[in-house]
């Protein structure tokens, strides 16, 4: 009997060793000290947490959650019209236009970007046009700055917010519809005041999914961004590769998993919100 | 008769929760016997831990006058017949009905053989090729009952066989059953909470409530000899009267009703209690009469009787009555 | 009234679907263009893939993105699929720990699982190459494959493996005849899903790779931060229809399995 649990002793072992041991190790390095060339020094302290809160790294934090919580709300504005458009389709109609929402999700976050930097580029698609067209005589800056950054973390994300509001769109009772309008309510009443409070367990758990991936993001601040938009996944990137301060790369990093799992926890929380609403039909 | 199986106090326990409290238990050989009672029961689990699906905590279960309960289900001599069928879906008929020879090493040749006997005993024969889920309900039922009877097992279980399917269907199945173990000779432990499916096929039946047994007997005994009050209103309808310590069922079949004008001149041998109908309700070939009774002996303010269609008296609402019963067709039962 | 309101919506579910591809329709053309830095359209060429295969360093990247995917997909989901059963079939007493451990590698910011892994491998003074990249991704797809294969098991319920030793299977047959052509959907599933995110993976990748060990997504990283150029078109280009064929398999070929596997679904909907 027991020795078939035997099977998943090398799974755990190996995510043991490799996935918690690892973090485990950040999380005490977090509280070492950085010798004057980069190397560490085994000393305990918490400097490296007091440190985060310098008006410099605060700042970056202020953008990095103003960055995330901006292009949760363009997402969700963006996301919740073409959820409920295939929501309303028939189901083979559903099923393709889902797929072609997913399809470039499945496309490397580099690439992605790496395509808005063509169009925006100064001798991109959009200002050559421009020019062309004799509109403007010099090419505009639309890339390396915080809108161009938003842009490309709201296109990234936006597949992360129409799934689940498709989802809570799609188990929606359309009996309760049906019944506003009875009851004398207008479609946008119906609306507001239906439709929109019976899928917010969805619009919760789409939110917080880009929330959380926008915080960690690095590549796109990185590529649309240039060294203007820092946000704190460069700044931990920065103190691992460039500035050789691990023990504060540590605490950084440590501070992020845990607010990332915390927002993971509330988004579980919504999801369970939304099947026990499914179960209890 | 000689004994198939035979429970001996067998109690099982989940997460330390006895479920079922010492069970004993024998079955016949060749005999139609069925588990029945409400969901939650521990029909089911009776019935698996025959199947050796699980293991009883404590207490034997013998088959055939051996042993088993530490056998595991590969090695027992019992076929079971599953609520959703378990079809294997990524084989076909045929290779659904050959498995468990295959997996006995039974020669080829054999399997064979024994598969097309049972197929053409099911009318499966010409849908052999086909995959589960291209088969309607009936006969992907007729598949399951096929996988397990060819493998000669010394007993058949049915863990309520016919719960999905639709009410017609249910009808006519329940009958072919029957006729199947009749030709078969074999014995079959049938779990249902569908009393009237219970007394149409059993030959007897051991009524279930939250682990127990509350009564055994033939389908006959049990509906007109309710020994407990659970076993009373669970099968078929009753009245239960309860003066003092003592209840009694009473079948609405089995009330008169008398109409105050002309039953008085007619000395009857049962005592008349005089009651108001309350309430009407057209069922078909009959109609529940309810009447609330004036004397408050029972503990039981409204009567249930049946009129039937060709009834001369047609009772309305608001009518005075009299009703009555003869002794014996009241019950004694425990509460 | 309403039809227009229902246009409407339509066709700003359009235009955002539009804003989906237009970037990638973009990419795609440009691989194509004949001119090297301007943006305006001067001729179809087939040059910048022809350049892109005469690459070594490209070729190399390709070469090591396929065996480390390979490798990565191998014992991701052996030692994968082994868990899922272990996990479906026995009672574990830190159940609800081992279950965090499988699902905090997917919701832990991928950055921080990179710098984690590069930190350990330094303390080990494990030299950064292909070995810890195949590490570092067996650790994220296990996880994945764990999910899904467990999934399809929880789909399948006890009641075919209680079957099937009903009829006499011993817990090796069952597990032989029954259990795996049943989940055998999933496991294929897991591994498709496995080898996809490590040929795509860079976050992580970008933490722990050596100087051998370059992979496609780390070398396209390296040309773009030099400015752009058609080759990272073309390179995009191919990498685009690889997951596009991956997606139109991974949603077809579910499909067509359920067709013949027999969805519980569909049979419980058969009429008589």
């Amino acid at each position: 009997m027991s020795r078939g649990r035997m099977l998943a002793y090398p799974a755990i072992a190996w995510l043991l060793f490799f996935f918690l041991a690892p973090l485990v190790i950040v999380l005490f390095m977090s509280f070492l000290q950085r010798g004057t060339y980069g190397q560490i020094i085994y000393q305990f302290t918490v400097d490296n947490y007091i440190r985060f809160f310098e008006p410099l790294y605060l700042q970056i934090l202020g953008d990095t959650l103003f960055m995330a919580l901006l292009t949760t709300i363009i997402c969700f504005l963006l996301g919740y019209p073409i959820a409920y458009q295939i929501a309303r389709l028939q189901r083979n109609w559903q099923t393709l236009m889902l797929l072609l929402v997913m399809v470039p999700f499945w496309i490397n976050f580099l690439i992605r970007s790496y395509a808005w930097v063509i169009i925006l580029r100064s001798q991109g698609m959009v200002n050559t046009f421009l020019l062309d067209l004799g509109l403007i005589e010099q090419p505009l800056n639309l890339l390396y700055n915080f809108g161009a950054v938003l842009l490309g973390m709201v296109y990234g994300h936006l597949p992360f917010m129409i799934l689940p509001i498709y989802v809570s769109l799609e188990q929606l009772d359309r009996r309760m519809i049906e019944a506003a309008y009875d009851l004398g309510a207008t479609p946008i009443k119906t609306f507001f005041y239906v439709t929109l409070p019976q899928t917010l367990p969805g619009i919760i758990a789409g939110s917080i999914l880009v929330f959380v991936s926008s915080l960690g993001m690095f590549v796109i601040p990185d590529i649309m961004g240039g060294a203007k938009s820092a946000l704190i996944g460069n700044l931990i990137q920065n103190q691992f590769l460039s500035a050789r301060d691990w023990p504060f790369g540590s605490a950084l990093s440590i501070m992020l998993a845990i607010l990332s799992l915390i927002l993971i926890f509330l988004y579980y929380k919504a999801l369970q919100a939304q099947q026990g609403k499914e179960d209890s039909r | 008769m000689k004994a198939m199986i035979e429970l001996q106090n067998v109690e099982k326990e989940f997460n330390g929760q006895l479920v079922i409290p010492p069970f004993s238990l024998t079955i016949n050989e060749g005999e139609f016997f069925t588990l029945l009672g409400p969901s939650g029961c521990g029909k089911t689990t009776l019935m698996r831990m025959i199947a050796g699906l699980e293991i009883p905590t404590r207490g034997e279960i013998l088959l055939a006058g051996s042993p088993v309960s530490k056998l595991p289900p590969y090695k027992r001599d019992v076929n079971m017949v599953f609520q959703q069928y378990a079809l294997f879906p990524h084989m076909n008929v045929e290779e659904n009905i050959c498995f468990g020879l295959k997996m006995k090493k039974v020669p080829l040749h054999e399997q064979q053989k024994r598969a097309e006997e049972v197929m053409a005993l099911t009318e499966l024969t010409e849908y052999r090729y086909r995959q589960p889920k291209e088969l309607s309900g009936g006969q992907q039922q007729r598949v399951a009952i096929a996988r397990a009877i060819v493998n000669n097992p010394k007993v058949l279980l049915l863990d309520e066989p016919l719960g999905a399917l639709d009410y017609q269907l249910r009808k006519h199945l329940q009958l072919e059953l029957k006729k199947l173990q009749k030709d078969l000779g074999l014995t079959f432990l049938y779990v249902t909470h569908d009393q009237e499916e219970a007394i149409t096929m059993s030959d007897r039946i051991a009524v279930m409530n939250k682990g127990h047994l509350e009564q055994m007997g033939t389908a006959h005994e049990i509906y007109h000899e309710p020994k407990t009050r659970f076993v009373a209103t669970f099968i078929g309808e009753n009245n239960i009267l309860c003066q003092g310590d003592y209840c009694y069922a009473l079948r609405p079949e089995k009330v008169n009703l008398h109409d105050p004008a002309i039953a008085l001149e007619k000395t009857s041998t049962y005592r008349l209690y005089a009651g108001v109908v309350e309430n009407v309700v057209f069922q078909g070939t009959i109609d529940k009469v309810f009447v609330r009774l004036r004397e408050k002996d029972f503990d039981l303010p409204v009567l249930m009787a049946y009129q039937y269609f060709d009834d001369k008296r047609r009772w309305r609402p608001g009518e005075e009555i009299l009703v009555g019963w003869e002794g014996p067709d009241a019950v004694k039962v425990e509460s | 009234m309403k039809s227009l309101r229902h246009r409407l919506l339509f066709a700003y579910a359009m235009v955002v679907l539009a804003f989906l591809y237009i970037p990638i329709v973009v990419l795609v053309l440009y691989s194509f263009n004949a001119s090297r830095i301007n943006a305006q359209w001067s001729g179809f060429t087939l040059d910048w893939y022809i350049s892109v295969f005469q690459n070594r360093y490209v070729l190399e990247a390709l070469y090591n993105s396929l065996t480390i995917g390979l490798i990565a997909m191998v014992v991701s989901t052996i030692l994968g699929t082994m868990t899922a059963l272990a996990l479906h079939r026995y009672k574990f007493r830190w159940k609800g720990a081992i279950h965090s451990l499988v699902y905090l590698p997917i919701l832990i910011p991928e950055i921080v699982m990179g710098l984690s892994l590069l930190v350990l491998f330094s303390q080990l003074a494990i030299p950064l190459g292909k070995l810890t990249v195949i590490i570092a991704h067996i650790s994220f797809c296990i996880s994945f494959v764990i999910i899904i294969v467990l999934a399809r098991l929880e789909g399948l319920g006890r009641e075919m493996e209680e079957a099937a030793q009903d009829l006499g299977a011993t817990p090796w047959q069952t597990f032989r005849y029954v259990t795996f052509p049943m989940i055998s959907p999933g496991v294929m599933a897991g591994a498709l899903m496995a080898f996809t995110l490590s040929i795509d993976d860079f976050v992580i990748s970008f933490f722990v790779a050596g100087p051998n060990s370059t992979t496609l997504p780390l070398y396209i990283y390296g040309m773009v931060k030099r400015g752009v150029s058609p080759e990272i078109n073309a390179l995009s280009t191919i990498l685009i229809l690889f997951i596009f064929l991956v997606t139109v398999a991974l949603v077809i070929l579910p499909e067509r399995f359920r067709n013949r596997m027999g969805d519980k679904k569909t049979q419980r909907q058969m009429p008589f």
